[in-house]
This record gives structure tokens, C-alpha cells and sequence, in this order.
């Protein structure tokens, strides 16, 4: 091969297949390798060297321990589906309040709307553990914030009913309230970006064939903002599933979340093959949304 | 149409103004229009015709006067009440229904309709506008001039009393544009829907309409028939805006029933004109003459009036010519010629640097005021 054919080549294609093979190999090096490196842990066996396991030798190569485990013992499934069940509640109130917030800043003039979305991306400008250790201290007995809440139930309600205070930390409710506070600019960003785009005057045209406001919205809001609406809830509900520090700050320690048993398992009962397949099958899980999500993309896409 | 016009006025505009801020898009327009008529709002970009027809729809309200349709103040009612439908500027036909759900959407909202009555209406649609084969497409999968069919189609599905289009024939190429002009007017003829058609295409706006209002900065400056615009039009503005047309500042020098006689210093003489009650002897005016009223001739013309020029410039349509001659006043004259004749020298009158006479009657010699 001469040099300038060499060089044609690199102009052609070269040069192109280097730009684009760069975010796969980014890919293979950050993600696809270290999760290979996982998979194996996963079916290894549990040891006392350092590091804690080993395959081969006399043991097995393949051990399907850990994910039988997962299977049976109800620990783990009712940490599943605690994670999920919680990650779809903080999903569903993102949603619920995010619609309306990002709907909003579509509505309101330009000046105002950078100022919102300003104010949307203003708290990760704050360490998110001193944001949860606020809401630790909100959420505490004798908070102002319990003590107010705390006076409104007693006084709402009849005698019998009445309390010291709230018990919101350390339950469910607390890991779904700070995930919602967290997660809510990742909800609100990308419905934001799918309801700019609609165009006006699609509204106008439903409100003169008869559409009242609340119909326009069922009939040509909603169905546009759907792509949104999916983005929003994947960025929100995959790392709610897995989320590590919020239940361990607010949660009750009694019903565990996922990203909290990995880290048990790794940290303290050094069970690095449990811990991987814990990841391995919550990665699992996790694919299944995102293939959804994809196969729409490509069909909305396939459309526009 | 015209003339009925007049009595049954179907929609009437009293005083209509529209502000934003301190500007001020629409002022004081009124206007009648009759039941199954044509109307076309014409004039140049930012005139106020949306504005004005965004009022109609109800998306704005006027700031200063009063709607009535049909008898009934439209005041505070809401666009999803009025028996009005508007064909967007953009079409605004919905990406994610098909061409049917498009055209089927608002007759959701009326109640009283079977499914099988909408059904047969929206086939009823279809058929109207040529987009059967197409029902089940996508927007995005159909022709430009489709989806204008599609917004026609769906504006037209429920009904309405009143059909308000926005250029709708602004996105499409000459040819099309031609022989959608001549299909909006049969649907119009078979439907009997009373159209309102915006516009900047003065030859679209001539070939559509019963009658045209000319519109300039937020004023309603002419309302009449196509012939009455073109052939007398009441200011400059709208001589100069529909057509082409020569103007010349002038002086009436006296009344010679049913003439009045003009000193134009630019022609180089006087010149006889069709009188107009509103001048007085001795005011200073302008006359204004189309370019195809004018005939050009080597040997001085029996017409009444007659000037004298040599050929500047030519251009060759085809057709007919254009001229531009300088006069011996000093002026300078467009003229249309018919080329009538046909060969290669033959077909014009004449050419280059020739001396000629440009004759025309006092009947197309306009005298404008304003
Ligand atoms: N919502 C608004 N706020 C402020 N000014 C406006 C608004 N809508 C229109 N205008 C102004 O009012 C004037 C008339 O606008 P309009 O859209 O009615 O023009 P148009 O005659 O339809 O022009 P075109 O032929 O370009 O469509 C313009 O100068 C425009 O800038
Ligand atoms: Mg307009």
C-alpha cells in the first residue's frame, strides 16, 4: 500500500470509523470490561484469600450459587421488589409533578423560563449527602417541619388519633420523598426538552375544531410529550432502583433496597461473587425498560 | 355575490382594533361579509390579516369593536365555540393521527354523531379533496401539497359557517398554487361554506374572490370586486399595490363634463381625464394609468390623448412586451403591448431608440387624491 493510498484510505475511511469507534471503545473500556470482569465474580466462589473468591482449582468454574440464592431466598427478592416498587412510586410523582412544572416553562416568556430552568438545576449545585442530611433533619421529630406537620394532623384529626410526631424517617416514605426531591430535575429536563419543541399553533388547531383546553392536552399535548415522558422515567426510575445512599441515610433498615445489599454484601459480609450477581440481575432488569425505550425511540423516530 | 353582499351580512366587523403593547396591528377596521362569499384580505407582510383573522377564530380579542356572526356578538367567545374554522399558515395538521384521525378529529365533539355518520363524513372528506388512497398515512408521509389538502379537509369536515385560510396556498409551487386556486373555488361553490382568504399574492386575491379588501398597516384601505380594485383603485396605495401602474403628479386646469383636464408637467402636455366629483379646480392631484391601457403606435393616434416618446427599453414576454418610454416632458411611461403578430421583428411595434406615440382614452386615465 503506497502512501497515498494509505492516506485516501485514512481520509475515507479511516479517520470516520475513529470518530465514531470512539465512544464504542470508551464503552468497552468503562463498561463492557468491567462488567465482564462482574459476570465472572458473579459465578466464582466465595473465599477467604484476598481477594475474596476464586474460580478454578478446586472450584468450580461456573458456580450458579449466587443467583440460585437470588432466587430463593426471599431476602433478596423482597429487596427487588422493594427497589422497583419504590423506584416506580418516585417515578410516578416525578411525573405527576415534573408534567406540570415543565409545561409551565414552556408557557411562560423567555426571560422568565431561563430563570426557571436556572432554579431546576440550581440544587446540584449543592453536595447532594448535604441536601439528604437537610431533609434528615426536616423529616427528624422535633424538626419545625415534623412539628408543624405533626400540629396539623393533631388538629385535623379526632383525639384517639392524635400523635407526638410523625414518624417519617427511617421508612419507605422518607426514601421516596428524598429520591422524588433528587430525581425531579431528571424528570423535568427531558419533558421540558420534548414539550418545547411542540408547535403552538397544533393547539390552537385542536381549540378551533372544538377542543376545549383540558382535551387539547389529552388529544395533542400528551401524545406528542410521550418520547419525553419515557426518557424522563428511565433517567429517573433505573438509578432510583439502584440507588445506594438514600436508603441507607432515610430508609428503614428492616426492608432493605437493592443498591443496599450490594454494598453489604461487598463491604461487610465480603461476598464479592453475591455482590456481582445482586448487580448482574438488577442490570438484567434493568435492560428490559431500556429495550423498550429504544425500540420506541427508533419507531418515533422512524416517523419524523 | 357582491351585491348581496350588502343586505344579508353574514359576518359583520364594527370598529375592529387590535393593540399589542403600543403597537397597534389592526385599527378601526370594519367590514361586512355575505353568505357563501369569497372574501379575500389582502396586503403586504405585517399588515395585520392574521391578526385580524386570529380575532374571527377567537384566539385574540379585539381590543376595540365588535364581531358578529351570524347575528351573534362573538365577544368572550371561545374558539372551540364558534362555528368558525381556521385553516392554519402551516397547516397544523396533527404529526401523530393519520390523515383520517386528522380529518375525523373535530367531529369528536359533536355528540349527536354516529360512529358510522363520522365514518361516512370523513370518507365524504376524502373524496372531496382526492386523498382517499391516502387515508391511512401519516403526515409525514404525504406531499406538501397533501397536507394542505388534509388541513382543508379537516377545517371543512365539521361544517363551519365561516372557513378562515391563512395564505393557504403560500407553500406551494406556481403550478400547484393555479390549480389549487381553482379547487378551493369549486369546493367553496359546492360546499357554500363563506371563505375568508388571507393573502400577499394580489393575482391569487384577483382570481379567488367575490370581493377583496386591501389592507395597509392595520387600515382597511379599499373594499370592492376584483374589477373594482384593479380598475378604480381609490388611493395610490392600492393602484400601486394590485398591478402595476404608471403615476404622474398632476393639476387640474379645468372641468370639461365628463372630463377634467390635467396639467401634467412630466408628459410634457395636457391630458383629458375621468372626472371625479371630489376635485376641485386648481388641486393638485395624481393620474395614474395602467401600462396596458396605454397603446403604442409609430403615427400620432386619433385618441384624445396623445404623447410623444422614444423607446428606452423593452422587454420580450412571449405574449407582449414591455416598453419604458422616455417622454418629452421628461417623465418616463411603462406600457404593455400584445404580440399579436407573429416573426421575429414583425411581432413588435417598436424597437430601440424609436420615436413613438402612446395614446389612451380619458376613461382609463385615473385621477387619484390620496
Ligand atoms: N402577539 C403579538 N405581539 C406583538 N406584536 C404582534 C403579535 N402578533 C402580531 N404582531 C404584530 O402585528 C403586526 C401584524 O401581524 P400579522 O401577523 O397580523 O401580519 P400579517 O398581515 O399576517 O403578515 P404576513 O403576511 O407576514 O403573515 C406585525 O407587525 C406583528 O409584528
Ligand atoms: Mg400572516
Amino acid at each position: 500500500m503506497t502512501r497515498a493510498t494509505l492516506q485516501r484510505w485514512l481520509d475515507d475511511k479511516g479517520w470516520p470509523a475513529f470518530l465514531i469507534g470512539l465512544p464504542y471503545l470508551w464503552l468497552v473500556v468503562f463498561f463492557l470490561l468491567p462488567f465482564l470482569v462482574v459476570v465472572v465474580m458473579s459465578v466464582a466462589t466465595k473465599t477467604t484469600t484476598a481477594p475474596p473468591f476464586s474460580l478454578g482449582g478446586e472450584h468450580p468454574w461456573i458456580s450458579l450459587d449466587t443467583y440460585a440464592r437470588i432466587l430463593t431466598d426471599g431476602l433478596y427478592l423482597r429487596a427487588f421488589l422493594t427497589s422497583l416498587v419504590n423506584a416506580a412510586i418516585a417515578t410516578f410523582f416525578c411525573l405527576l409533578i415534573g408534567y406540570p412544572v415543565a409545561l409551565g416553562l414552556t408557557r411562560v416568556s423567555h426571560s422568565w423560563r431561563n430563570i426557571l430552568l436556572m432554579l431546576v438545576i440550581l440544587p446540584f449545585w449543592t453536595s447532594f449527602l448535604l441536601r439528604v442530611y437537610a431533609w434528615m433533619g426536616l423529616m427528624g421529630k422535633t424538626s419545625w417541619f415534623n412539628v408543624m406537620l405533626t400540629d396539623a394532623w393533631n388538629f385535623l384529626v379526632p383525639i384517639d388519633w392524635a400523635v407526638r410526631s410523625i414518624p417519617m424517617m427511617h421508612s419507605n416514605f422518607a426514601v421516596i420523598l428524598v429520591m422524588v426531591y433528587t430525581y425531579l430535575p431528571f424528570m423535568i429536563l427531558p419533558l421540558y426538552a420534548s414539550l418545547e419543541r411542540l408547535d403552538p399553533t397544533l393547539d390552537e388547531a385542536a381549540m378551533d375544531l372544538g377542543s376545549r383546553p383540558a382535551r387539547v392536552f389529552l388529544d395533542v399535548t400528551l401524545p406528542q410529550s410521550i418520547p419525553g415522558i419515557i426518557a424522563g422515567g428511565m433517567l429517573v426510575f433505573i438509578p432510583a432502583a439502584g440507588e445506594l445512599v438514600i436508603p441507607t441515610l432515610v430508609g428503614d433498615a428492616g426492608s432493605p433496597m437493592i443498591g443496599r445489599l450490594i454494598s453489604d454484601e461487598f463491604s461487610q459480609a465480603k461476598d464479592w461473587p453475591m455482590a456481582a450477581a445482586i448487580a448482574v440481575a438488577l442490570l438484567v432488569l434493568m435492560v428490559g425498560p431500556t429495550m423498550i425505550y429504544s425500540r420506541y425511540q427508533a419507531k418515533a423516530e422512524g416517523s419524523t | 355575490m357582491a351585491e348581496g353582499a350588502a343586505q344579508d351580512a353574514f359576518l359583520r366587523i364594527e370598529g375592529v382594533s387590535k393593540s399589542f403593547g403600543s403597537f397597534q396591528a389592526v385599527r378601526d377596521v370594519s367590514l361586512t361579509v355575505g353568505k357563501g362569499e369569497i372574501f379575500s384580505l389582502l396586503g403586504g407582510s405585517g399588515c395585520g390579516k392574521t391578526t385580524l383573522l386570529r380575532m374571527l377564530a377567537g384566539f385574540e380579542e379585539p381590543s376595540a369593536g365588535r364581531i358578529f356572526l351570524d347575528g351573534r356578538d362573538m365577544a368572550g367567545v371561545p374558539p372551540w365555540e364558534r362555528p368558525v374554522h381556521m385553516m392554519f399558515q402551516s397547516y397544523a395538521i396533527f404529526p401523530h393521527m393519520t390523515v383520517e384521525e386528522n380529518v375525523g378529529y373535530g367531529l369528536k365533539h359533536d355528540k349527536g354523531m354516529s360512529k358510522a355518520d363520522r365514518a361516512n363524513r370523513v370518507a365524504e372528506m376524502l373524496e372531496l379533496v382526492q386523498l382517499t388512497p391516502f387515508a391511512q398515512r401519516k403526515p409525514h408521509q404525504i406531499s406538501g401539497g397533501q397536507r394542505q389538502r388534509v388541513a382543508l379537509a379537516r377545517a371543512l369536515a365539521r361544517q363551519p359557517k365561516l372557513l378562515l385560510l391563512d395564505e393557504p396556498l403560500a407553500a406551494l409551487d406556481k403550478k400547484l398554487r393555479e390549480q389549487t386556486q381553482f379547487e378551493l373555488m369549486s369546493i367553496q361553490a359546492r360546499t357554500g361554506v363563506t371563505f375568508i382568504v388571507v393573502t400577499h399574492d394580489q393575482e391569487e386575491a384577483m382570481t379567488l374572490s367575490d370581493r377583496i379588501a386591501v389592507m395597509d398597516k392595520g387600515e382597511v384601505r379599499q373594499v370592492g370586486s376584483p374589477t373594482e380594485v384593479y380598475e378604480f383603485p381609490n388611493s395610490r396605495f392600492v393602484a400601486g399595490f394590485i398591478g402595476s401602474i404608471n403615476t404622474f403628479e398632476a393639476t387640474v386646469i379645468a372641468r370639461e363634463s365628463p372630463h377634467l383636464r390635467l396639467s401634467v408637467p412630466a408628459l410634457g402636455t395636457e391630458v383629458l381625464a375621468r372626472d371625479v366629483a371630489a376635485v376641485a379646480v386648481g388641486q393638485a392631484v395624481t393620474l395614474a394609468i395602467r401600462p396596458e391601457k396605454l397603446r403604442i403606435s409609430r403615427e400620432r393616434p386619433e385618441a384624445a390623448n396623445a404623447l410623444a416618446g422614444t423607446v428606452r427599453d423593452l422587454a420580450y414576454f412571449g405574449k407582449d412586451s414591455l416598453y419604458r418610454l422616455d417622454l418629452a416632458g421628461g417623465g418616463m411611461v411603462q406600457a404593455h403591448a400584445v404580440n399579436a403578430r407573429r416573426g421575429d421583428e414583425g411581432a413588435r411595434v417598436a424597437d430601440w431608440d424609436d420615436a413613438v406615440f402612446v395614446g389612451f382614452d380619458p376613461a382609463s386615465a385615473l385621477v387619484l387624491v390620496t
